[in-house]
């Protein structure tokens, strides 16, 4: 912006404020009348919606499903969008930390002065474009579910570990035949091709990347579940 | 009952010197030609009484000067055009301040540690008077404050309103979103149960992905290596004491920036020029003028 855009503002908004009203009672009465809304919906959102609380936590088990609250799910359904191993931390710390320096720098870049919606193509398009994608995540997140079976004939002797993965919620970041996510784990259904026994064994133990760790399960289950994982082939 | 006549004298809107309040009060002519009757005492006493807020006022006001920066404050002028959009800042504030005061009843019932957080918890929902009803408003008050400071932040993009003289006050606003975000995910743990245990052991390990400081960064939430019985109270600390205490001073400093700086008008809005008076450039140059003649 130049000097004498900023001038030529400046001028223009003194017109604007001459013209305007005072700030009591005008503008309060309005956000007066909107802090009354606010409190009436977080109100009525306790009273329908309760705070119910879920099982208590166990770092030994099961059954759970690892989901943050709805308005964290655009960025973990970033995750999933991005598949390859090696772009993980692209998607985990990249991209939100190029979205945030961009959205903290956004006066510093955009200098022009045109201010109208209409008459900045490129910033009102990229804003849209922004809400859309971060909605049709936060969608994606919320309908994807973590299923709570896995429909795959396995032998006898691998019923156990299959309800180990079953209960331990591996489905809600892993495939499994048709069943799980697919991501931001590895998809599992062939996953004894890509590393053998000893290897499960260990990332379940230790938890590579951001998947956790599970080496509290006991170590019946643990082997149980290395065993169904390493006839995946 | 005009609205004026309940605000004490030092918080009323300053006269402009065209429209003093000669003859609209008590005008001290009328005292010379009829004094009136002596007031009984107990007239004294409600007089005395009604002046009270004013004298109070007035007292705080000659020791801190304050009244001129509220009446400056309260009186300035919001430009002409604004509408229900400019109100998303302030419902912003608000349903933070709703968190801020559920919170601390919270805080008063529940236990950080990872052996009583969940106990607390069902304590709180169960036997405590309205607790569940507290408990919600924080559990939702957090969903509606993400919402509407996602919203202002929308408006303010879409209004060109971080452009000049306003872009501190963006850089301000996009922190506190940030810490606001933080707070959030601090906050999921706390009720300790499957979901937020989970969710937070996934999250610090997102955290440890980053690039140099992300290991860091996770073993800072962690307070160590793995996901222990001090990481609870860690997040607890970092949620009602850290965090907030920077979102108030960052509030302090924006709200500070927008009385400074004046709310934008709706950006589709032309202010009228004043047809017959000269241009306003042209009219400070005239004043500059007055001080010094221009040298030849």
């Amino acid at each position: 912006m130049k000097p004498a855009d900023k001038q030529a503002y400046l001028e223009e908004y003194e017109l604007l404020k001459k013209k305007g009203k005072p700030f009591f009672p005008y503008a309060v009465l309005k956000d007066s009348a909107m802090a009354l809304i606010v409190v009436a919906v977080i109100v009525a959102m306790s009273i329908v919606l309760g705070a119910e609380q879920g099982p208590k936590a166990d770092p030994t088990t099961t059954s759970y499903v690892p989901r943050p609250e709805w308005y964290f799910f655009f960025l973990f359904e970033l995750l999933r969008v991005i598949k390859p191993p090696e772009l993980v931390p692209l998607a985990t710390v990249g991209i939100p930390t190029i979205c945030m320096a961009l959205l903290l720098l956004l006066p510093f870049y955009d200098r022009r002065p045109e201010r109208r919606p209409g008459r900045r193509p490129i910033a009102t398009t990229a804003g849209l474009l922004t809400i859309v994608a971060i909605a049709y995540l936060t969608y994606l997140g919320a309908t994807g579910g973590s299923p709570t079976e896995i429909e795959m004939e396995v032998a006898p002797r691998y019923e156990a570990g299959k309800e180990v993965v079953v209960g331990t919620g591996c489905l809600a970041c892993h495939k499994l035949g048709e069943n799980g996510n697919d991501g931001p784990g590895t998809e599992l259904t062939h996953i004894a091709q890509l590393i053998p026994r000893a290897s499960i064994l260990r990332s379940v133990e230790i938890g590579p990347g951001i998947m956790p760790s599970f080496r509290d399960l006991p170590p019946k289950k643990l082997n149980e579940l290395a065993d169904f994982l390493a006839s995946l082939d | 009952m005009k609205l004026g006549s309940i605000i004490p004298a030092p918080l009323r809107k300053p006269a402009k010197p065209g429209e003093s309040d000669a003859g609209k009060g008590a005008a001290p002519a009328d005292l010379k030609i009829s004094p009136p009757e002596r007031p009984s005492d107990a007239q004294r006493l409600g007089e005395r009484a009604t002046e009270a807020p004013a004298d109070v006022l007035a007292w705080v006001d000659q020791r801190t000067a304050a009244s001129g920066l509220l009446t400056g404050m309260l009186y300035r002028k919001v430009p002409k055009g604004t509408n229900w959009f400019y109100t998303l800042g302030s419902a912003t504030l608000f349903a933070f301040i709703v968190q801020t005061v559920t919170g601390v009843f919270l805080a008063m019932f529940y236990t950080p540690s990872a052996t009583q957080a969940y106990a607390s918890i069902t304590h709180i929902n169960n036997d405590v008077f309205l607790g569940q009803f507290v408990h919600g408003m924080h559990k939702w008050g957090s969903s509606v404050m993400v919402i509407l400071i996602f919203l202002h932040m929308a408006r303010t993009f879409f209004f060109g309103a971080y452009k000049y003289p306003r872009e501190l006050n963006w850089v301000i606003g996009v922190v506190l979103l940030i810490l606001t975000m933080t707070m959030a995910f601090t906050g999921y743990l706390l009720p300790f149960d499957q979901r937020s245990f989970w969710a937070s052991v996934v999250g610090i390990n997102i955290n440890g992905t980053g690039p140099v400081v992300g290991p860091y960064l996770s073993d800072f939430l962690r307070a160590g290596p793995e996901f222990g019985a001090t990481t609870l109270a860690r997040f607890y600390a970092v949620h009602m004491l850290l965090i907030p205490g920077a979102i108030i001073a960052l509030i302090g400093a924006h709200l500070y920036l927008v009385a400074k700086l004046g709310t934008t008008a709706p950006p589709w809005l032309r202010g009228e020029r004043p047809k017959v008076a000269a241009p306003v450039s042209q009219l400070d140059a005239g004043v500059e003028g007055d001080g010094a003649p221009p040298a030849r």
